[in-house]
């Protein structure tokens, strides 16, 4: 390939010493761990099934066509070029761009804050789970012992370990509580198994990724076998695929659907930057993103058909017990024989009595009880795995080794998502070199594990899941669009679209065609701009507000809605414009800086030509 | 007389026990729920059984050792089976307080289901509590042992790897300066040529001109 000039030498004399993957399939599974994550178990099929079930796959996959795989491949591609993390990277496309590489490093590391703490209350019920009965399958009793807590006899036995004894909630997000130590210690050791993988960069998390991003996979099979195998996975599987084409008319749905995407496959996170900055200048990037991308939404489906399956048994099995409730009442308040109507029975009990006592049926009360019901409680994130999959689980026979596998499977599907977080949060400081070259990396790491460690400590008071929840809607979602509006931007216009052919036919062998370069020029900028506005929008729409865990609120269980008090809702702008202001920021600071770097070059080129002459004089004598 | 007697008699124990008389309590049974096919059926010799568990539960209260079968009186037995009971005075003309009944129940609760094959849930005494059995807590919670044994592991793992790692770095310290001490040996012979010292290369200070890296070392090989 002599005919075609290689890449300007943007490396510098460290470039021999930056680590490499061992081999691709860590680089592989490396990316498919960073981009498959919880969002895939519990947020896909909840989105699913409440926009139309099958109906939902086609802004789902359009979005994937014309935002997720073009964004991915770009993140790929100028990672795998330019050999640099996020920071580094922009720096290198244009200093006035650098604010976006420092951006992103913000956003990784609020996000890396909060994730973490999603994982250490995953550990906490991984650890709850190697009992029988499962901790969280009776109430616990009152003081003189008659019944049960007053509280989980209102609400459930599942609700009140998830908001009781795993976060001891407070009613307000004002009241922060104190810190709960079972929580602070799951902490320390979810940091700490997190800096065990971590401690040396890529060539620790290499070896792990086999495990973390392959262990996930064969769980959901198990779990997919086992649900299939449930009464009442078929209503379940039925009601989630069912398509409902009108849902497509809301144009939420669209927005939830590029949303998903975007998050789904963590664009703009500048992970993948880092991630594929260790890959050998020679790699097809085109086929990694390409298949990465539909490896992560293969695995969306795969989830969402185990998650479904298992949460249409557990609405067959409400259903039943509904049904049981009434039968008992009817046998108690009749006299009828013990056991003599069956639910099949039921109806035509029912209409008898209707017809022939209506008073007295009227009088106990009856609940309503529909299937259909009970599939539309359904619920995403927390609640899908801590409240409505721990239940369906406590009606499995064997119920705690699933919760051990379940549990399992989401610590490793979070921890190798976590990799990917924390590798854009420290591959932009080993490039930037903060630490002396001496220090090794071993303390590197350490320190950003300590540090994020100290901050999240204010994630386990009791108040933590409230303010997680602030977290979880503002600090990513528009920064990010934001960033990656700047990415797509920056590489076509700033960078160049035909030097990031040039070097995509260098790296890989082939021009990009046709369809990369309209995605990359026009639609993908085009969509996130419509994304972008839309966004907005939906957010000035919606008021402020968060579902409070209240015990004495009228209503409960359920929660109790309440507005953010002006404070937070300050903190809620702030996480939501800080990042993306760092863009324009920094991009004025450069210019001053920019001008004296161009006079220092200049001077640099003259005395190098100097030596260059003087060796070249030598050489002759 | 005789007659009128047993109508008496007859009257007085139908107004005893009643449906939410004075002092009656419900009970319920649910016999096929907790059995399933090994259920019996509820007759009168069940119903004599029961009567002697409640005389019994009777008698470990002071001063009503002397509660008899006969003092226990059943009825509005249903299909359900559910019935209605009161306990009476020896001289049957009234029945004893509903707090002494239930606290004798209360006390005796196991014995009593034990003795019809069934528990707390199937075996109803509406309007008395059971108390509930509180749950087996181990003295250390199970979840602290796993999560020292894990966190253990980490622990030592991460030590483990830091060592290393130091270790490591200790062995490349000392093998180039070992290379190094040749290097020098060497260049402490200088060679003189027409009485000038020759010193071709500056081997003090090494810099690398990225300009003129040759052409292959920028192509890695395929």
């Amino acid at each position: 390939m002599a005919s075609t000039p290689g890449p300007d030498p943007l490396e510098d004399s460290s470039e021999d010493e930056r680590p490499k993957w061992d081999n691709k399939l860590q680089y592989f599974l490396s990316c498919v761990g960073f981009a498959v994550g919880l969002g895939n178990i519990w947020r896909f099929p909840y989105l699913c099934q409440s926009h139309g079930g099958g109906a939902f796959l086609i802004p789902y996959l359009i979005a994937l066509a014309f935002e997720g795989i073009p964004l991915f491949h770009l993140e790929l591609a100028i990672g795998q070029r330019l050999r640099r993390g996020s920071i580094g990277v922009w720096k290198a496309i244009s200093p006035y761009l650098s604010g976006v590489g420092l951006g992103c490093f913000t956003v990784s590391f609020l996000i890396s804050l909060y994730y973490n703490t999603v994982l250490t209350w995953v550990l906490w019920y991984f650890l709850n789970s190697f009992q029988h009965p499962l901790p969280w399958s009776t109430c616990p009793l009152n003081l003189n012992q008659t019944g049960f807590v007053e509280e989980c006899q209102g609400s459930s036995s599942v609700s009140y370990f998830w908001y009781r004894q795993t976060l001891n909630i407070t009613i307000d997000i004002d009241y922060s509580g104190s810190i709960q130590w079972r929580l602070l210690v799951c902490l320390a050791a979810c940091w700490a198994i997190l800096y065990l993988c971590v401690i040396r960069g890529i060539e620790s998390t290499g070896k792990v990724i086999y495990f973390t991003a392959l262990f996930p996979y064969v769980v959901l099979t198990i779990f997919l076998i086992r649900g299939l195998t449930l009464p009442g996975a078929t209503e379940g599987l039925i009601y989630l695929f069912t398509p409902n084409m009108q849902t497509l008319q809301s144009p939420r749905v669209w927005l939830d659907a590029a949303t998903q995407i975007f998050f789904s496959l963590s664009l703009a996170f500048g992970g993948h930057i880092a991630l594929a900055s260790y890959n050998p200048p020679r790699n097809d990037c085109e086929k990694d993103a390409v298949t990465i991308a539909l490896v992560n939404s293969m695995t969306s489906l795969y989830a969402s058909i185990a998650v479904f399956s298992v949460l249409g048994f557990k609405a067959a099995n409400d259903y039943g017990r509904c049904l049981d409730r009434n039968i008992l009442s009817i046998t108690n308040e009749f006299e009828f024989p013990d056991q003599s109507i069956s639910r099949d029975e039921y109806p035509d009990v029912l209409t008898h009595l209707n017809a022939t006592q209506p008073e007295r049926l009227a009088g106990l009360h009856l609940e309503s009880c529909r299937l259909q019901d009970f599939l539309d409680k359904s619920a995403s994130g927390t609640g899908l795995a801590f409240i409505v999959f721990t239940e369906a689980i406590l009606h499995m026979p064997g119920a705690p080794m699933w919760a051990v596998l379940f549990f399992a499977m989401l610590f490793t599907l979070g921890l190798s998502s976590m990799f990917g977080n924390i590798e854009s949060v420290i591959t932009p400081l080993l490039d930037m070199g903060i630490l002396p070259k001496w220090v090794p990396k071993e303390v590197l790491t350490g320190t950003v594990c300590l540090v994020c460690f100290l901050v999240a400590t204010c994630f386990t008071l009791q108040s933590g899941n409230y303010w997680l929840e602030v977290f979880d809607k503002y600090a990513a979602s528009l920064n990010l669009i934001i960033f990656a509006f700047f990415e797509v931007i920056g590489v076509v216009y700033v960078y160049g679209m035909e030097r990031f052919c040039d070097d995509i036919e260098w790296m890989t062998g082939r021009r990009p065609g046709f369809y990369w370069r309209v995605t990359w020029k026009v639609i993908s900028p085009l969509l996130l701009l419509t994304f972008f506005v839309a966004y907005i929008v939906f957010l000035v729409w919606t008021t402020l507000s968060y579902k409070a865990w209240n015990p004495q609120y009228k209503q409960f269980p359920s929660r109790q809605e309440k507005s953010y008090p002006g404070w937070v809702q300050a903190i809620c702008a702030l996480l939501s414009f800080l990042p993306a202001l760092l863009v324009p920021g920094v991009a004025l600071a450069q210019l001053p800086i920019w001008r004296r770097q161009k006079q220092e070059n200049v001077q640099q080129n003259i005395r190098l030509k100097l030596q260059v002459s003087e060796v070249s004089d030598s050489e002759v004598r | 007389m005789l007659w009128l007697l047993f109508f008496l008699v007859t009257a007085i124990h139908g107004e005893l026990c009643q449906p939410d008389a004075e002092n009656a309590f419900k009970v319920r049974l649910s016999i096929r729920t907790a059995l399933g096919d090994k259920a019996y059926a509820w007759d009168t010799n069940e119903e004599y059984l029961f009567k002697a568990m409640v005389a019994f539960s009777m008698r470990k209260v002071p001063n009503r050792e002397t509660t008899e079968i006969s003092h226990v009186l059943l009825c509005n037995v249903t299909q359900r089976v559910s019935f209605w009971f009161v306990v009476t005075d020896p001289t049957k003309t009234y029945t004893l307080p509903a707090d002494e009944i239930q606290s004798a129940i209360r006390m005796n609760r196991n014995r009593i289901n034990n003795a019809f094959s069934l528990n707390d849930q199937t075996l109803e005494f509406l309007k008395i509590p059971s108390t509930l059995a509180p749950p087996t807590d181990p003295s250390v919670p199970v979840w602290i042992i796993i999560f020292g044994v894990v966190f253990c592991i980490v622990i030592v793992a991460i030590t483990l790897l830091v060592l290393s790692g130091i270790w490591q770095r200790r062995r490349k310290n000392k093998g180039p300066s070992e290379v190094d001490d040749t290097e020098d040996k060497s260049e402490n012979t200088i060679t003189i040529e027409n009485g000038i010292p020759c010193d071709p290369f500056d081997t003090k200070g090494w810099h690398i001109n990225d300009t003129f890296m040759p052409e292959d070392e920028r192509l890695t090989p395929l």
